[in-house]
């Protein structure tokens, strides 16, 4: 008997649904909705490249290499030049500045957080941190510009007093106000909330059961973050350095306000010149003629390409050790 | 009676073996004291000044006297402790920023707030004239007016996005997912030209405030979208299932169940979204630029801002600008810190650890 029924195979059951035509209008609607979102971002790309194309024209690759940014005379006896050159790799070295300085800060608040903090204070920094992530960028432009300006110039006079062996730490006239090194601290402090809500993301989903074998086996609690909980988490770190990268690139007030705009390429980190793309937008915008408000256009393209890959590769890095949990 | 006493007597005492015992924390007390002599000394000896001075010579000497404990305790056991006092000691210099931000905002902002401050405009004051004098009025509801309406934009599309996501998961919600994500990176100085090379060059050919509105809108939907996704993730499966059950459509599944459920997630993802753009300047430098009168009319004049106030009164330079650019912070810090708290309060219950 039960032989006959194992044997006669029943074909599975197909479930189908037929949606009533409430339904089908719902779906249609909240799927237009949606791809509008999508549209968006694609209708940034468009409108910025087709009211920059005239740039790219013109220029064409030397947009992203040549550091001239000059307007022209109106005479015409000076030619207009423009190339975000100095500003990409000036945009660059700033991120990179607050990514090496906020990451091991980043790394030490997440572990403080999960691991070492006092149980019963643990929300509190937590809800400190988020309302810290809010503060508004213009108010971290006014406090750099005010309180850590003078104070960055300081340290960069006695850094490079001590290492001006080493070439970025050299300078050729000692003016240290408004440096690369001095936006990139600001910045340091502007994403560490956001890298640091990532790690410590990643941190807490640290497998309990090998921490607590560490522990077992003797092992000390730097043991059991060495060996369990740093190596767990290294791909969150690189997603949320990632995304505190992609922050950094695009900051634009706070960065206006402490950093002086030089247009050559600069590795003198502690020289009161530097670049950064978003910036020399917000600084040219006021004065622009019809042709330059075209090569800024230009110039938030880069911007916003540039941005775009460097979050896109975190969202993949972040979301792909998520699936992997 | 006898029994009892010696029964009790069996009775082992309370230990709680898995606590850190009690002593390793006088040992910290005594270390960091050490240290803090230590580190008075090197301050006076060597030219290092002022707190930042004496707290690194502090952490210094923490340091020294804590691997010193190796001497005692093995190079394992003071390796574990360096770590800690490291991790902790990092914490400590994370938060002197944050200290002194809010001590700045406070101490030089309340100079300039007095009653008149939140009533009155700059229209017939410069930002140089008396500090009783001239206020941030326009400025407030200018933010007010335009995070509205972004959020009138917003909020719906976000939520729609989510519900794409999560309810109907259609065939691109994978990539719906990606590009909000992505979307969320997009600096807000590319939004402010991406709303000016569109709406001010070609339709409205002036700086208004619903340009404003428009690239703030740009900037909150990834996070409404994001926030409320996670949100409607956590509604359980079986309401879902149930209202099928009783031969529910998905529209009123969605609309009267789902969303019911989810309310208070929904209002946090609005609140972090308006949290998150009310102190943007960079796009509003863009396209609503900066008014000295106070207004409602959102189309046919530029309009104040916090942000932008701060930041036009910022470069006017003056000790009196300088002290309305403070306060008018004090003021934006406040909203943008009240908005983030009620969205943590609203949404403590349904976000759970997060």
């Amino acid at each position: 008997m039960s032989n006959t029924v194992s044997d006669s195979k029943i074909d599975r059951r197909v479930i189908t649904v037929r949606s009533s035509g409430v339904d089908r209008v719902f779906r249609i609607l909240i799927s237009a909705g949606a791809l509008f979102s999508l549209f968006v971002l694609g209708l940034i790309a468009f409108f910025l490249l087709y009211q920059g194309f005239e740039i790219f024209k013109d220029f064409g690759l030397k947009f992203l290499t040549s550091s001239v940014w000059s307007a022209g005379s109106d005479d015409g006896s000076q030619v207009a030049s423009f190339g975000v050159g100095a500003m990409l790799f000036g945009s660059l070295v700033i991120a990179l500045i607050a990514l090496i300085v906020s990451l091991p800060f980043a790394i030490a608040v997440s572990l403080y957080l999960e691991f070492y903090s006092p149980r019963s204070i643990r929300r509190l920094l937590t809800s400190i941190l988020d309302m810290v992530a809010a503060i508004p960028s213009v108010i971290w432009g006014l406090w750099g510009y005010t309180i850590l300006n003078p104070m960055g110039a300081g340290w960069a006079k006695s850094l490079n007093s001590w290492l001006h062996w080493i070439p970025i730490f050299n300078v050729p006239t000692p003016i240290f106000e408004r440096s690369p090194f001095i936006a990139g601290l600001l910045l340091a402090m502007m994403i560490l909330p956001i890298t640091t809500s990532v790690t410590r993301e990643v941190y807490s989903h640290a497998p309990r059961d090998q921490i607590d074998a560490v522990y077992g086996l003797g092992g000390t609690r730097w043991g059991a973050m060495r060996t369990v909980v740093l190596p767990f988490g290294r791909s969150g770190l690189v997603g949320g350095a990632m995304l505190g990268l992609g922050r950094a690139l695009g900051e634009t007030v706070a960065v206006y306000l402490v950093l002086n705009l030089f247009f050559k390429v600069n590795f003198q980190i502690l020289l009161s010149a530097g670049g950064s793309v978003a910036s020399l937008i917000a600084t040219r915008f006021g004065e622009a003629g019809p042709y330059e408000l075209k090569a800024l256009i230009a110039a938030g393209l880069v911007l916003f390409v540039v941005t775009l890959i460097v979050n896109s590769i975190a969202t993949l890095i972040v979301n792909h050790g998520k699936s992997a949990r | 009676m006898s029994d009892v006493t010696m029964i009790t007597n069996l009775i082992p005492e309370k230990r709680q073996p898995w606590k850190r015992p009690a002593q390793t924390f006088r040992q910290l007390v005594v270390l960091a004291l050490v240290a803090g002599v230590l580190a008075t000394i090197a301050v006076r000896v060597t030219g290092l000044a002022g707190f930042l001075g004496w707290y690194i010579a502090f952490v210094a000497a923490l340091l020294v006297t804590v691997g010193a404990t190796a001497v005692t305790t093995g190079a394992k056991l003071a390796f574990d402790r360096l770590a800690t006092v490291l991790v902790s000691v990092l914490f400590s210099l994370v938060a002197l920023p944050w200290i002194s931000l809010i001590y700045t905002v406070i101490s030089r902002g309340a100079k300039a707030v007095y009653l008149g401050f939140f009533t009155t405009d700059m229209f017939v004051n410069s930002s140089d004239d008396p500090l009783n004098q001239g206020g941030i009025s326009h400025a407030i509801v200018g933010t007010l007016l335009m995070v509205l309406v972004a959020s009138l934009i917003a909020v719906p599309l976000g939520i729609v996005a989510a519900i794409y996501i999560v309810e109907i998961k259609g065939r691109f919600a994978g990539m719906v997912r990606f590009f909000t994500q992505a979307m969320s990176g997009v600096p807000s100085i590319v939004a402010g030209l991406f709303i000016y090379s569109t709406v001010v060059m070609t339709l409205t050919h002036k700086f208004n405030g619903i340009a404003g509105a428009l690239s703030l809108s740009i900037l909150m939907l990834p996070t409404v979208a994001r926030t409320t996704e996670e949100v409607l993730k956590v509604v359980p499966r079986e309401l879902r299932d149930a209202s099928y059950a009783l031969g529910a459509s998905q529209f009123k599944t969605t609309f009267k169940i789902v969303l019911p459920t989810a309310r208070s997630g929904l209002i946090t993802a609005a609140v972090l979204g308006v949290a998150r753009v009310a102190g943007e300047t960079a796009p509003l430098l863009l396209t609503s630029q900066y008014f000295v009168k106070f207004t409602t009319d959102m189309f046919n004049n530029p309009m104040a801002s916090l942000p932008t106030y701060v930041f036009g009164n910022l470069l006017t330079g003056t000790d009196n600008s300088y002290a309305r650019a403070w306060a008018a912070s004090m003021v934006l810090i406040s909203i943008v810190v009240v908005l983030s708290v009620t969205a943590r309060l609203i949404g403590g219950r349904n976000s759970g650890k997060k």
